[in-house]
């Protein structure tokens, strides 16, 4: 109870912030008499969305999927890559330098290739999700694996471990903490990425929903799913941050202990 | 399995020298033996090459001359042979406890539950009794260097390297701890090479005590220890044992260089 109360003083200013703004925003649209087209009011976003809730949740799952899917593949290869790089010297050599230039490449940008390759269907999306994901994760994951303590490895070693009980004992659980840095990081871009791939063509998703919205000037629609998107965005993030949190107890515990 | 009469523990003409630019000269020539079930602790300034030599003889670092044999089989490059208890504690963050107690037996191959049944007994003798549950991150600094040594026991191995096990105990524990090493040493006949910054520990503890030169390292003495066991904490006032202190920290005053018994 005492932690719920300390969790919503904590949270209450950013809270009260955030409702100050839509108040501004609600009493700026109506005082300067904005066109609804242009900037609607906070309160028709909850109009549009009970007006559009029977083809949401289709365009949601869609869009769902296509983030999942791509986060999902990118852990799976993030980590793949990661261990290769932590594992052979030549792989290191070749990739990790690639890997690190390339997380400045805009990913986004292929977009319209990737449109031109694969179609307008689920792969595309995903692909664009797998890039934007892969690279934080592999990047952090291989960081990990290659920072374990060099003493607790040999502490392993000594005590007569082969190398797969010093990755099993030692490296992937030093990772753990640097993998879900990285897949903090895909997971707070995967739906924007799915969002953005489905503008180039699709026929179900949030992206898709917009560019419909937009060719109707249904800006009031376009605000909702933006909303929306960002609601998912946060949902997707806080999961991650759960499981991070589930699968490292020992970063959680109490205080130490008393004692000399 | 070795000839009879074969030391447990023999380091021959060890030399190393961290490479590095310059290369630093970490151990020059370094004798030793400790004979089956003897206790043995090796004594000198911070520096000098102490630790190395326990590296050598976990099987960790390849040293640039010399041989180390642990039961008549070379230690160089093997690990395994031995159960060495590194300066730092190294407790796995990830492991409770009681996962960090038994990792060195479960590694060596012991089953789980054999050895933690062996780590519960133990637990209110190391002062760690109702924190098995406990990750290391919520145990003071004494507890953490209690549960290495604990973990380093329960290894299945007839030889111990001990570096500073009691480095981060308070005066009173340490005490306890070193009563309690004597105790168990007595009772399960394992060799056991100390590590210490501390006279008295290692006086109080050993049948041999080699003091060390400042780096590079050099054995500089070697004095036997004839007191009768068990030895307690008054003895350290006991005139014989006065007279092994005095010569221990004249051979810790000889001037590095040079030196020789
Ligand atoms: N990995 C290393 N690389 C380079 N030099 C090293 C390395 N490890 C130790 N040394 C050097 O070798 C010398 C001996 O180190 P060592 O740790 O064996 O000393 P020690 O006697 O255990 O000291 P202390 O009592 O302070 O623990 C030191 O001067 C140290 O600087
Ligand atoms: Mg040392």
């Amino acid at each position: 109870m005492t932690r719920a109360l300390r969790a919503a003083r904590h949270y209450l200013p950013a809270a009260l912030f955030l409702a100050a703004l839509i108040v501004v925003w609600d009493v700026w649209v109506r005082v300067a008499g904005t066109p609804s087209y242009l900037m609607p009011p906070p309160g028709s976003l909850l109009d549009a969305f009970l007006d559009q809730r029977g083809v949401l949740p289709g365009h949601i799952r869609t869009t769902l999927t296509e983030a999942l899917l791509g986060l999902a593949l990118a852990a799976l290869l993030g980590v793949t890559t990661a261990a290769l790089i932590a594992s052979l010297p030549l792989a290191r050599r070749v990739l990790y330098p690639l890997l690190v230039v390339s997380q400045n490449i805009p990913v986004l940008v292929l977009a319209p290739l990737l449109a031109v390759w694969f179609g307008f269907g689920l792969t595309p999306k995903v692909v664009i999700v797998v890039l934007i994901g892969f690279f934080p994760i592999a990047v952090n994951t291989a960081d990990g694996l290659m920072n374990a303590d060099r003493e607790m490895v040999a502490l392993v070693r000594s005590m007569g471990a082969d190398r797969l009980k010093v990755l099993r004992l030692v490296l992937i659980p030093s990772a753990v903490p640097s993998f879900f840095a990285g897949l903090q990081i895909g997971a707070a871009y995967a739906v924007i990425a799915a969002v953005i791939a489905e503008w180039m063509g699709a026929s179900s998703g949030l992206g898709l929903f917009i560019v419909r919205s937009q060719r109707a000037f249904r800006t009031d629609q376009i605000f909702m799913a933006v909303v929306l998107i960002a609601l998912i965005s946060i949902a997707l993030f806080v999961c991650v941050h759960l499981l991070a949190r589930y699968s490292m107890p020992w970063r959680h515990a109490g205080a130490p202990a008393e004692g000399d | 399995m070795s000839a009879a009469g074969e030391p447990a523990l023999r380091v021959r003409s060890l030399g190393h020298s961290y490479p590095g630019d310059p290369p630093v000269a970490a151990l020059d020539e370094i004798d030793l033996e400790a004979a089956r079930g003897a206790f043995v602790s090796l004594l000198g300034p911070s520096g000098c090459g102490k630790s190395t030599v326990l590296q050598v003889l976990a099987g960790l670092l390849a040293p640039s001359r010399g041989e180390a044999a642990v039961d008549g089989a070379s230690t160089i490059g093997e690990p395994g042979l031995t159960a060495y208890m590194p300066q730092r504690d190294l407790l796995l963050p990830w492991r409770r406890v009681e996962g960090n107690a038994t990792l060195g037996a479960e590694v060596a191959g012991v089953a789980r539950e054999e050895a933690r049944a062996r780590a519960r007994e133990l637990y209110p003798r190391f002062g760690l009794e109702g924190f098995e549950r406990a990750w290391p991150a919520q145990l003071s600094g004494g507890m953490r260097q209690r549960l290495a040594l604990l973990r380093t026991f329960l290894m299945p191995r007839e030889t111990l390297l001990l570096d500073e096990p009691f480095g981060a105990l308070d005066a009173h524990t340490r005490r306890g701890m070193q009563g309690w090493l004597q105790d168990v040493w007595g009772r399960d006949g394992r060799t056991v090479l100390l590590v210490t910054h501390d006279v008295d520990e290692a006086l109080l503890l050993s049948d041999v005590v080699y003091v060390m030169s400042p780096r590079p390292g050099r054995i500089v003495e070697r004095i036997a220890v004839p007191l009768p066991r068990p030895r307690h904490g008054a003895d350290v006032t006991a005139e014989v044992f006065v007279a092994l202190k005095a010569r221990v920290l004249a051979a810790l005053e000889t001037p590095g260089a040079g030196a020789v018994e």
